[in-house]
């Protein structure tokens, strides 16, 4: 391997740290913090760390369409919170699991399709669009629990969120389930395709006679439902519907999929790249707790890493197209 | 005395491409030196090196006989040199005035002294003759006026060497004529220009000297038969003559680029002729209300695999349109920017919702409410603004390709035919001989021509009744061009209605077997190929009240 590599000079390994980027720059961190970061390899740390990250990794998924056909939502905070909430409200009334995830999911359809509609039909911009929904759902949810957290009191729904399955925790699973799921919709299926043409020029795929309009309806449907079940499972783990819960949700999935490599602009997307960014945000949380840094000082640091990972990202392209500079 | 700006070996490499190859020549102070080559020769990488914008990989520059190399864009303005491209870089919710001192406003502590500003601004808009208010916002300027604006930028900042890249294409007849005198008025003033164009007639109208590239390298410089100058010729060598142009730009002769071919399955030979007089300008003029307007139609043809259009409205059309387009037949529309024929296009693909009328193919009533429903029923179009509306610019050619036909061939109607995928790309890119790579290059990377054929893959995996071509050639050069044509008249051939809209002259009747002239949202007349000439598609493309010719 090594004369392999010093006879080609230095070519293919630029080519695969081109295509690999933030898979690579993973694999280090990940390293890195087995090497330096006490506990971190353990099993119990892993656990957490993948519970930490399921949220986020579940409506990265949908987030990651929404972003790949140019648009994004910010409403998906207020949603996990309604849609715990609401679910927590029915269950207690009802005493039915089935009828309070029912109304959970059906939240977030709701809201889902409103913003779709908005967006696609009524061409009001996304972030306007999704900003009102995002206080309107969170005005509801503190509407139906009347500023409080609501204690849930149907005990079996509790093991969606606690419960294991050879050893790791069922959210896990379900995010997992969910990558590959959205991974193989955005490269193997004619939506997932439709999904970046339209995203990288919505007009031309208008004139291709792709359904321009249904394509963002049912993406931020989907990206309502997901919200709404991740709400729900965050419901089970912590035992109540919180109306407070996950302010900023939102930019952190925003974030993760930047940092995987995610056109604002819409049109560019991997499923590998975004999972590669929801990790790297989560180990670096982690060896943050670890090794106790200070809330405040992680927020600085989060931030500085989503900035240098774009920077990065800019760095490369420019690369790749010579020196055009745009 | 040293030229003006002199071009010496320069070189520019590009990860897998050598865009220009040990590039020389010289432009003079004084002349219009035109640059000619088709898309993909390198003008455009010349002219950014020019610009600042690229460091060349390798020889250099001089300007003035003094070696400089730009480091950024700033410094190639301050030397004197101003681009001025296709897509203008002017702000539009600025004022004129804001935007020809843009970046050094006249201001007194930060604080932008306005009458300085417009003094200064009306003055620079009098030296070029024209007359606009310097405070209007320039997003209210007409395309040309805009390009005027641009010019007078130029000039504020003392530009010696101006280069114009493609400055007409967008521009109207009249527009233009404008932007010629104030080139012309440039050259007098000592003004070196550097002048990029697709559009021969242009060249041989304007410039005094010609460089030609191909495949990055330099092929010829030398002197045109300009005609009324006044400058005595730079050099004693032959005037090149237009073949030569283009042989020297294709690297061969193109004895005729249209490759026009009388097809013996015309529907409409006799009939169409005989039965239904030619409109002209007059009968409009009289204004007869043309809402029967099917009366100067054919009567139904032969050919039952017609397309036949009655009634047309929407918006952008100012009365019904009518017309027929037999199966292989190439039905050209020509008429002014404005005129409504892309409007016409749109409607007709359903890609902007029609008013009224009918659209019959093969005697079918289509019902077209969206792009969709068009492709289904074999209506295809190639827009405009390709841009824009074409392509998808940070997708693959494979999947710009496949963008419409993949709905058709995915299994299940949901997943994705990766083979049949992979197989159709690789046929239809080499059957069109569209230079690219790999069918996996990002379609942004091609050039205009190449861009424009990966549109028609994208229609010829369909398939196909009736395509819709709107200025399929704009900006595209020489050769790629005459492959188009090809592509037309094969498409003719077989069977398919062939209905292209173009503002060039030679082009429309170069390939069309019938001509509708679009005049103010109407069609003023529909003439054979026979009795189409270029003054009278011009007549009846004008406008009436005024007349104006240009």
């Amino acid at each position: 391997m090594a004369t392999a590599a010093s006879s080609a000079p230095r070519k293919p390994i630029a080519e695969f740290f081109d295509q690999a980027g933030m898979l690579v720059v993973l694999a280090i961190l990940f390293i890195g913090c087995s090497v330096f970061v006490e506990n971190f390899l353990s099993w119990r740390n892993m656990q957490g760390l993948a519970l930490a990250v399921s949220m986020t990794g579940m409506v990265a998924c949908t987030m990651l369409f929404c972003l790949a056909a140019g648009d994004f939502d910010l409403s998906i905070g207020s949603v996990v919170a309604c849609a715990g909430v609401l679910a927590a409200v029915v269950m207690n009334k009802t005493e039915s699991i089935t009828l309070g995830v029912a109304a959970g999911l059906g939240i977030g359809a709701l809201v889902g399709v409103a913003n779709g509609y908005v967006v696609a039909k009524l061409r009001i911009n996304a972030l306007i669009t999704t900003l009102a929904t995002m206080q309107i759902v969170r005005g509801f949810g503190f509407i139906i629990s009347d500023g409080k957290a609501v204690g849930i009191g149907v005990e079996d729904f509790f093991s969606l969120g606690s419960s294991a399955l050879f050893g790791v925790p069922t959210p896990v699973w379900i995010t997992a389930v969910c990558f590959a799921i959205f991974g193989f919709i955005l490269n193997r299926t004619v939506f997932g395709r439709d999904t970046l043409a339209v995203g990288g020029n919505s007009e031309a795929s208008h004139l291709a006679g792709i359904a321009v309009d249904r394509v963002k309806i049912i993406i931020f449907t989907a990206q309502g439902v997901m919200a709404a079940f991740a709400g729900i499972v965050l419901a089970s783990r912590i035992t109540s519907g919180q109306p407070n819960t996950s302010q900023g949700f939102e930019l952190e999935v925003i974030s993760a999929c930047v940092l995987g490599g995610v056109s604002l602009t819409g049109g560019v997307g991997s499923m590998a790249f975004v999972i590669a960014g929801v990790l790297i945000m989560g180990i670096v949380q982690n060896a943050m707790n670890l090794l106790n840094v200070a809330t405040f000082y992680q927020y600085v640091a989060r931030g500085l890493i989503l900035l240098a990972a774009v920077l990065f990202d800019r760095w490369k392209r420019r690369k790749q197209c010579g020196t055009r500079g745009i | 005395m040293p030229p003006a700006l002199a071009f010496d070996h320069v070189s520019m490499a590009f990860p897998g491409v050598k865009a220009l190859d040990e590039v020389s020549f010289d432009v003079c102070a004084g002349s219009i030196h035109a640059l000619m080559g088709e898309n993909g020769a390198g003008k455009s990488t010349l002219l950014k090196i020019l610009s600042g914008a690229y460091p060349p990989s390798g020889g250099s520059l001089a300007i003035d006989g003094q070696p400089r190399a730009f480091r950024d864009t700033a410094e190639a303005l301050t030397a004197g040199i101003a681009v001025i491209y296709q897509e203008l870089h002017l702000v539009p919710e600025m004022s004129v005035a804001e935007n020809l001192f843009l970046g050094h406003l006249p201001q007194t502590f930060g604080i932008v002294n306005r009458r300085a500003l417009a003094e200064a601004a009306r003055q620079q808009l009098e030296l070029i003759g024209e007359d606009i208010n310097p405070q209007t916002k320039v997003g209210q300027l007409s395309l040309g006026q805009r390009q005027m604006v641009e010019i007078a930028k130029a000039l504020t900042r003392g530009a010696r060497i101006i280069a114009f890249d493609e400055p007409t294409s967008s521009l109207s007849d009249r527009e233009v004529r404008r932007l010629f005198t104030i080139i012309r008025e440039l050259r007098t003033r000592g003004c070196a220009v550097l002048y990029v164009s697709h559009r021969m007639e242009e060249i041989f109208e304007l410039c005094d000297r010609i460089t030609i590239l191909r495949d990055g390298r330099h092929v010829a410089t030398g002197r045109l038969p300009s005609r009324d100058t006044g400058v005595p010729p730079l050099d004693s060598s032959l005037p090149l003559t237009r073949d030569a142009v283009v042989q020297r730009m294709v690297g061969r002769t193109l004895a005729d680029i249209y490759n026009y071919t009388p097809r013996a399955s015309r529907g409409f030979e006799g009939t169409a002729l005989a039965a239904g007089p030619t409109r002209t300008a007059d009968d409009n003029r009289e204004g007869v209300p043309t809402s029967g307007s099917s009366t100067h139609e054919p009567p139904p043809t032969r050919d039952d695999r017609a397309l036949v259009v009655d009634g047309l409205c929407g918006p952008g059309l100012a009365e019904p349109c009518s017309f027929t387009v037999a199966a292989g037949e190439i039905f050209g529309f020509f008429g002014l920017i404005g005129a409504g024929r892309s409007e016409l296009l749109k409607l007709l693909f359903g890609a902007v919702p029609k008013t009224s009328g009918g659209i019959t193919f093969s005697g079918r009533e289509l019902t077209i409410t969206s792009p969709r429903h068009a492709i289904a029923a074999g209506i295809v179009l190639c827009p405009e603004d390709r841009k824009k509306e074409g392509i998808v610019p940070v997708r693959s050619v494979l999947e710009n390709i496949n963008l419409s036909a993949r709905r058709r061939t995915a299994r299940a109607g949901l997943f994705i035919h990766e083979a049949w995928e992979q197989t159709n790309a690789r046929e239809r890119t080499a059957q069109l001989r569209v230079k690219t790579p790999s069918v996996h290059q990002l379609i942004r990377n091609l050039s205009g021509g190449n861009q424009q054929k990966v549109i028609l893959a994208r229609w010829l995996s369909e398939k196909v009744n009736v395509i819709l071509l709107d200025e399929p050639t704009r900006g595209i050069d020489v050769g790629a061009k005459s492959e188009i044509y090809t592509i037309m008249q094969d498409l003719a051939r077989s069977g398919v209605c062939v209905i292209v809209v173009s503002s060039e002259l030679p082009e429309i009747l170069g390939v069309s077997d019938r001509i509708a002239v679009m005049r103010q949202g109407k069609i003023a007349a529909i003439l054979d190929r026979a009795e189409a000439t270029e003054e009278k598609l011009l007549k009846l493309a004008l406008p009436l009240e005024t007349g104006r010719a240009s």
